[in-house]
């Protein structure tokens, strides 16, 4: 198990390096990139200083070079120095962001929050949701419940988010007034008002992206429950007596979360790149709005910077359901 | 005395068998008529229904005029006929659809066949497949269509520009799932009979491929060309919600859904109508993708 995780951790070096380098070709060579913004009634040197401040003057594979020691040296470096007050990482370069002239990581770091808050409890409350509804549409296959759930899943991956967001807001939002329509980023939880009313502007978004994950989810518990569910053990547990909710929720569910857990683990990237329409949709201040605020302000270093977290996280998640897939099933031996 | 008269039944054609099991599946058939229905819409719609040009004055009184019998959807803040751009929206929408899964499902078979039958081009395909599946595609195919769209506007016109570019962005993204699929078949047919004994009168690797290899992948391509129909639509519409897809007189269903945004409030229909043609559209194509799957397995048909 442990040369298994070492190898898969040293292979996924070079695939990170080769998306790296991807997003980073991309983006650069793009025909929209900051010299061609400059107007052309700037005279020729103050252009070439532009570019010079601006640090896109040297050859491509030095800035790559150069980006990649920001992003793996330099900003863990600070990272560590703001965390115990050191300073290893004086008078080295960052990754600035053009927009804001700031460090792009304390950025993102402030962003995060928020998108974390809201994106993992739609998570959490997909699953929570999707569990139950798949155990019991597969312990009774093809009854009224299991066929109202299959339908509910099929709606729920095939109704796009926006559109079931835009709903909401104009049913609950415009029409019943019960929620707010956009996210309150400054509302600070106290008291028990506060709380209340980050619950309330919480709801809309949660609900959204819960229900959209629960649908495929619950579909996938269905599925590994049913295949459980002809084994020869259920049949030996049921034969000796035992009760028969020991037999589903003990020795049926047991097996049968072992594919679910890592679906669930899978996902956990793809949720942060559906956050990003549900976050501005709602007005939530994450990661997701920060992305399209880059994108729209041609702020290359931003997207950069946060395209590829994305990819660590799609990466990281791929080897950790691996792992999970292996501890939990001990059919499964890497080794 | 001939067959018919001994009472034997004709042999039922492929063809027929799979029809049978589909028309079987309710869910399928449901989907197949509301997409039949939908692209009659948009594709022969404009040909039954144009309200007439209308005088500027004309427009400006027709302005957001609620459901009538000359304006069946409405007009919209300009005094559009709503119904005859959802029309127009729905072509696009649709055509990016089937052209983006074209292109995907030809990369993905390319790679997945090439991967499966060669094997000295098994791995580095497979990694590249894996590194494909590794990107972020939603910020890849924002910053893409960010980055690119002025440049292709310039060379091909906006209109046709921005619908190569976001076809062609699409395409090359989502190859993966076909490719991994297509590879998993090919693997396991190259080891059959008929291949060896087809290779061993001298058949060459491209005739093999062509002639034995292809046609048996044809199901589970299908189903994911289906599948890749959807999901084509929605990323389309998820582009052009974020106001990065089509320029603006150049509707697709999401591009209309994100202009009634604005509006959402006051005239929620604007929003309702484009995102419920979106949402039949990717339910049906789904409900199809079903049905083929189970009409194009041997082992459910004919039970």
């Amino acid at each position: 198990m442990l040369t298994y995780t070492l190898r898969r951790l040293l292979l996924a070096i070079p695939t990170l390096l080769l998306i790296s380098l991807v997003i980073f070709l991309l983006v650069d060579l793009a025909p929209g990139s900051p010299a061609s913004e400059i107007p052309l009634t700037v005279p020729p040197e103050v252009r070439m200083k532009i570019l010079e401040a601006l640090g896109v003057n040297e050859p491509l594979h030095v800035r790559y070079l150069l980006w990649l020691k920001q992003f793996f040296w330099v900003e863990p470096l600070n990272g560590f120095d703001s965390l115990f007050g050191t300073n290893f990482a004086e008078g080295m370069q960052r990754i600035i962001s053009y927009q804001s002239r700031s460090p792009v990581f304390p950025l993102i770091g402030e962003r995060l929050p928020q998108t974390l808050t809201v994106i993992g409890t739609a998570y959490l409350l997909g699953v929570v949701i999707a569990l139950p509804i798949g155990i019991y549409s597969a312990y009774r296959q093809y009854s009224l419940f299991d066929q109202f759930g299959t339908m509910f899943a099929m709606i729920g991956f095939s109704v796009p988010t926006f559109f079931t967001g835009t709903l909401f807001i104009i049913i609950f939002a415009v029409w019943l007034g019960w929620f707010p329509t956009k996210y309150d980023t400054t509302l600070v939880v106290a008291d028990w008002e506060s709380f209340l009313k980050q619950l309330r502007q919480m709801a809309m978004p949660v609900m959204v992206l819960g229900l959209a994950n629960a649908a495929a989810i619950s579909r996938y518990m269905r599925s590994s429950m049913l295949e459980n569910m002809g084994q020869d053990y259920v049949r030996t547990a049921r034969a000796k007596g035992l009760d028969e909710q020991v037999v589903v929720l003990k020795h049926v569910l047991r097996n049968s979360l072992i594919p679910v857990v890592t679906v669930i683990a899978l996902g956990i990237p793809s949720i942060f790149g559906g956050a990003i329409i549900t976050e501005n949709l709602f007005g939530v201040n994450g990661i997701g709005s920060a992305l399209i605020q880059a994108i729209r302000g041609n702020d290359l270093p931003m997207v950069q910077t946060l395209a590829f977290i994305f990819a660590i996280l799609i990466v990281a998640f791929n080897l950790i359901a691996d792992l999970l897939y292996g501890m939990l099933d001990p059919r499964i031996r890497y080794d | 005395m001939t067959d018919s008269d001994i009472g034997v039944a004709p042999p039922e054609t492929l063809r027929a068998a799979v029809w049978g099991q589909f028309r079987k599946h309710r869910g399928a058939v449901f989907g197949l008529v509301v997409l039949v229905l939908l692209i009659v819409f948009s594709v022969l719609g404009p040909f039954v229904w144009g309200p007439e040009k209308l005088s500027v004055a004309e427009a400006l009184k027709s302005k957001n005029l609620g459901s009538s019998f000359v304006h069946p959807m409405g007009t919209d803040q300009l005094g559009r006929d709503t119904m005859q751009r959802m029309m127009a929206a729905g072509k696009v929408s649709l055509a990016v659809g089937f052209v983006a899964m074209i292109i995907a499902i030809f990369l993905g078979t390319l790679v997945g066949v090439l991967a499966g039958y060669f094997r000295r081009l098994d791995g580095p395909l497979m990694r590249l497949t894996d590194m494909f599946l590794a990107l972020p595609l939603i910020p890849l195919l924002l910053v893409m269509v960010m980055l690119f769209r002025d440049k292709i506007a310039r060379n091909l016109g906006p209109e046709m520009g921005a619908f190569v570019l976001i076809v062609f962005a699409i395409g090359v993204t989502s190859w993966m799932h076909a490719a991994r699929i297509v590879r998993g078949e090919v693997l396991a047919l190259k080891e059959r009979e008929y291949v060896l004994a087809s290779r061993s009168i001298g058949a060459t690797s491209r005739r093999v491929i062509l002639r034995h290899i292809l046609p048996n992948v044809v199901s589970p391509v299908m189903v994911a060309a289906t599948l890749g129909v959807a999901e084509a639509i929605i990323t389309e519409s998820v582009l052009s919600f974020l106001g990065l897809g089509f320029p603006p007189d150049f509707p697709t269903w999401g591009r209309l859904l994100y202009e009634g945004l604005e509006y959402m409030q006051l005239y929620p229909e604007r929003v309702i109508f484009p995102g419920l043609a979106i949402s039949l559209t990717v339910l049906s194509v789904n409900y199809i993708g079903d049905g083929l799957r189970d009409a194009l397995d041997p082992r459910i048909r004919g039970r």
